[in-house]
């Protein structure tokens, strides 16, 4: 019997380099791949199925077995605490976990409050530099919070920081680089070892070497 | 404080109703026979225990424990596993009982989860432990003893997963100076994150081979017994090495080994655990449905020190994780119906199918309220009604 492997895939900004490493890897994704608005895609011929799922859902999937591996952001996996395998940096979709805010601003109230859709993330960051903030969780759109005076900072993810500029924003810490990562699930590794295994010698050499120059 | 709906139940708790209720017991009662027959004696401890003692000995995090103060006013936990307190009755109720001795328990545990489905904070293990036995035989038994439970009920397919923590330290210490290195790549191998594993080795301030070393450490996981075998002959770390082939050889001989992976990575979360160390995989569902190891120092808390291994199923996850034709169907019943003047025939009739292992409902007619769909309950109905009506 051969293993049925079902990849979760992330819509959106990772998804367009997720595919392109799968057909550097040799994975024969069809061409309708990128454009369709289907969910569930299966590779004719071939033990592979994909989902494709919002990318902060990623890891659910994975963490619950319906995926056996996903392709997810160290930014979706550090806010959502999943118990699965990190087992490769895939190097792609390369962006940095920023702290931003205005150029000049006095802080007016005693609290330092920072929106951020990472609220985990963002604790964690402060409490480190030992600092204590209010956090205020956003889904979206969060460069505005501190230009309407609703927060203070920001903490998001920046690639090429076009959006602070255009509103005025400026990158003030770097708190970490991100990229994305192949997740497991710990149940699938051990019941589809070969199958998994697999992917992952094939999908080593070319990390490998898009990893090269990264920093 | 919002005020709860009147159907709600504090988070992660749950109802049984009567068709999962009559799965887990039928599950619990071919594991009770089981592990009589290999001479386990099962107890039961109390659902509170001291905060102190057991609280503090069961290794379980501080926010997963349902921590409250008793009326004395000491703080008690909600019993977060099951290992801490048989440690206890083995260093008191039990501290005369010749070792080694074999336990074996059913019972409900609690740890506040997340709350999010699959997590439930209460939740019911079956499990076993083997005390005052330090030999690799005993870690051989409970794992057979395990996968036998696994195979009765009909788990499909069966993986069991083996470290050995004790190698994960002395290897990871022979190439790591930096104590506090070690223990962050020990949490992270416990995280399964393989590449922050990575990442730190590439930071630190150790010599090439050890990074390389390392980081096979890592790649080992992919290899066969053999071949992680030799690796760990290549990596002398004390006695590990043999230790571990004689533990293999012993699994063969149990005819264990077309089910076991051996996986040097293999940290789990429990932190009493000192040797061996094992998970359960199999079935249908995405989270591992049994644990277990070898604890030798845990004893020694209760006055008793006293090498140990150990292992518990969830309950829960196995049911799960079961194909629907494991569990058969309920054995059908039939409802004996009567009136006043028949209660008498109704009685010895319904007595005489009770005594052929027929399950029988008494039901006075009078409290029927709807004919049809009390009918409709059973397979058949036998009446003992003059007058009309449940005429079958």
């Amino acid at each position: 019997m051969t293993d049925y492997i079902t990849i979760a895939m992330p819509k959106g900004r990772i998804f367009y380099d997720a595919c392109h490493l799968l057909r550097e890897a040799g994975f024969d994704l069809p061409n309708e791949f990128e454009t369709t608005r289907k969910l569930i895609l299966t590779i004719e011929n071939s033990n592979f199925r994909f989902i494709l799922a919002k990318p902060v859902d990623v890891a659910t999937y994975v963490e619950y077995g319906v995926a056996d591996i996903g392709i997810a952001g160290k930014d979706v996996i550090l806010e959502s605490q999943r118990n699965v395998y990190e087992m490769l940096d895939l190097g792609i979709s390369a962006c940095r976990m920023a702290v931003a805010g205005l150029p000049s601003r006095k802080q007016q109230s005693s609290v330092t409050k920072v929106a951020t859709k990472y609220p985990k993330i963002a604790t964690e960051y402060f409490k480190k530099q030992g600092k204590q903030v209010d956090i205020i969780s956003l889904n979206g759109s969060i460069e505005l919070a501190p230009l309407i005076g609703l927060s203070d900072y920001i903490v998001d993810i920046v690639s090429t920081g076009q959006t602070l500029r255009e509103n005025g924003l400026v990158e003030l810490t770097k708190i970490m680089e991100i990229t994305s990562r192949l997740i497991v699930n710990p149940v699938s590794y051990r019941l589809k070892k070969k199958s998994i295994d697999y992917i992952i010698e094939k999908l080593k050499p070319i990390v490998e070497v898009t990893g090269v120059g990264m920093d | 404080m919002t005020k709860p709906y009147m159907f709600e139940k504090p988070l992660g708790l749950r109802d049984t109703l009567p068709q999962a209720h009559r799965i887990s017991y039928e599950l619990k009662d071919l594991f009770y026979k089981e592990m009589n027959q290999w001479g386990y004696d099962f107890i039961k401890t109390p659902a509170l225990e001291f905060a102190e003692t057991v609280g503090k000995a069961s290794a379980i995090d501080d926010h997963q424990l349902f921590k409250f103060i008793d009326r004395q006013g000491i703080p008690v936990v909600l019993r977060p596993d099951m290992t801490t307190p048989i440690a206890r009755v083995v260093g008191s109720e039990l501290k005369e009982a010749v070792l080694p001795l074999r336990l074996a328990y059913t019972s409900a545990l609690y740890r506040a989860q997340k709350s999010e489905g699959g997590h439930p904070s209460e939740f019911e293990q079956v499990g076993a432990e083997l005390i005052g036995d330090a030999t690799p035989e005993a870690d051989a038994e409970i794992i057979s003893l395990m996968v036998k439970l696994f195979e009765i009920v009909g788990l499909d397919p069966i993986r069991i997963v083996i470290g050995h923590v004790g190698f994960v330290d002395a290897f990871i210490r022979d190439l790591v100076f930096d104590e506090e290195d070690v223990h962050t790549l020990r949490e992270l191998l416990y995280m399964k994150n393989d590449v922050g594993f990575r990442e730190l080795v590439a930071q630190l301030d150790i010599p090439q081979q050890n990074k390389t070393d390392l980081n096979q450490f890592i790649d080992t996981r992919s290899l066969d017994i053999d071949k992680t075998l030799q690796f760990m002959e290549h990596h002398p770390c004390s006695d590990y090495y043999q230790e571990v082939n004689n533990f293999m050889h012993l699994l063969k001989a149990y005819g264990l080994l077309e089910k076991i992976d051996l996986d040097l990575t293999l940290v789990p979360h429990l932190d009493y655990y000192t040797g061996f160390v094992f998970e359960g995989y199999g079935g249908k569902i995405g989270f591992s449905l049994a644990s277990g190891g070898r604890y030798n120092d845990l004893l020694k808390q209760f006055n008793r020190p006293a090498p140990a291994t150990g292992f518990g199923i969830r309950l829960d996850r196995l049911i799960e994780s079961l194909p629907m034709e494991a569990f058969p169907d309920e054995p059908e019943k039939v409802a004996v119906v009567y009136e006043l003047d028949t209660i008498q025939e109704a009685l010895e009739y319904a007595n005489q199918k009770r005594k052929e292992g027929i399950r029988v409902v008494l039901q006075n007619a009078k409290s029927i309220q709807n004919e049809r769909a009390f009918q409709e309950q059973f397979k058949t109905v036998k009446s003992f009604i003059k007058t009309g009506g449940l005429s079958i």
